[in-house]
């Protein structure tokens, strides 16, 4: 129950930030991201604020046996850098310049009213779902040409 | 430079940060939405409310900021169709792909001095950079 709660404040506190700092409006994402145009450093300035926090706070949080109101971290366990990693951050990176939205900030403008936002929001589940049947029909044509031994 | 808001970024910016920090010390879960909507898309036993509740307390917050600031928070995003719907399936398949978006590598992963956000960080600002100077600049579409 208490962990639901720090899931809420944790989820206002960054719905906040995005509200605060500008970045729910792509206009603004774009204004960062065309540096050939009227350039807007703020989306610069807000990671640099968040990874701030989270480079001089993780190393402290991670160095406990658990966190506070769950018996282990869950944190990502892959360290190596393959093709799919880089390929998937490139078509991230060309559907962001699009249109200025990513994953954070679409659900921070859903309650607006702009049919815009549930447009990409469905497109962008939608790709998510994609990924998923697209990869686990590849795994079971891997597995159906090498046959477990 | 006349829409830089430094002031306002800075702030945001550092409340985001203290939000991944939340998330972290007290459930040791990573601030990133692509996973969260993921583990939403493909629920496990006890493991499905507070993504929900995460998410939908994203969306309630900037309208909670906007009624106590009885201002109105301005949205300017592209009307065009395909643009839409190109963009939020190459977001959404790409953030999949790559193991997490903004959030997740941007803020948490690079937090964490992780090789893969870094790689990942670094190759959609590139990206993305390129797509807005080609759609701005070479064809001159303005969505």
């Amino acid at each position: 129950m208490i962990r639901l709660a720090a899931a809420v404040i944790s989820g206002l506190v960054f719905g906040l930030g995005l509200a605060i700092s500008g970045m729910v409006n792509p206009a603004k994402i774009i204004g960062f991201l065309d540096v050939a145009g009227d350039w807007d450093p703020s989306l610069a300035v807000v990671l640099a604020g968040a990874t701030g926090v989270t480079m001089l706070t993780f190393r402290y949080i991670l160095k406990r046996d658990q966190p506070l109101l769950d018996l282990q971290f869950h944190l990502p366990t892959r360290t190596d850098v393959d093709y799919m990693l880089v390929l998937g951050a490139g078509l991230f990176g060309i559907g962001w310049g699009i249109v200025g939205f990513c994953p954070g900030p679409v659900y921070t403008t859903l309650l607006m009213g702009r049919w815009e936002t549930w447009v990409f929001f469905a497109a962008m589940i939608g790709g998510m779902v994609a990924f998923r049947f697209g990869s686990q029909a590849m795994i079971s044509r891997t597995n159906a040409r090498s046959p477990a031994e | 430079m006349e829409n830089f808001t430094p002031v306002s970024a800075l702030f945001g910016g550092l409340l985001i940060g203290f939000a991944a920090v939340i998330l972290l010390l007290f459930n040791g879960r990573i601030m990133g939405v692509t996973g969260i909507t993921r583990g939403v898309l493909q629920p496990r036993r006890h493991d499905l409310l507070w993504r929900l509740l995460f998410l939908a307390s994203l969306a309630v917050a900037p309208i909670l900021y906007s009624w106590a600031m009885a201002e109105p928070i301005s949205i300017e995003v592209t009307g065009s169709l395909p643009a839409l719907i190109i963009g939020g399936f190459l977001v959404g398949f790409g953030a999949c792909a790559g193991s997490g978006c903004t959030s997740g590598h941007g803020v948490c992963g690079l937090g964490r001095f992780s090789k893969r956000s870094l790689t990942v960080t670094v190759t959609f600002m590139i990206t993305s950079i390129a797509t807005v100077y080609v759609m701005h600049h070479l064809i001159g579409a303005t969505p």
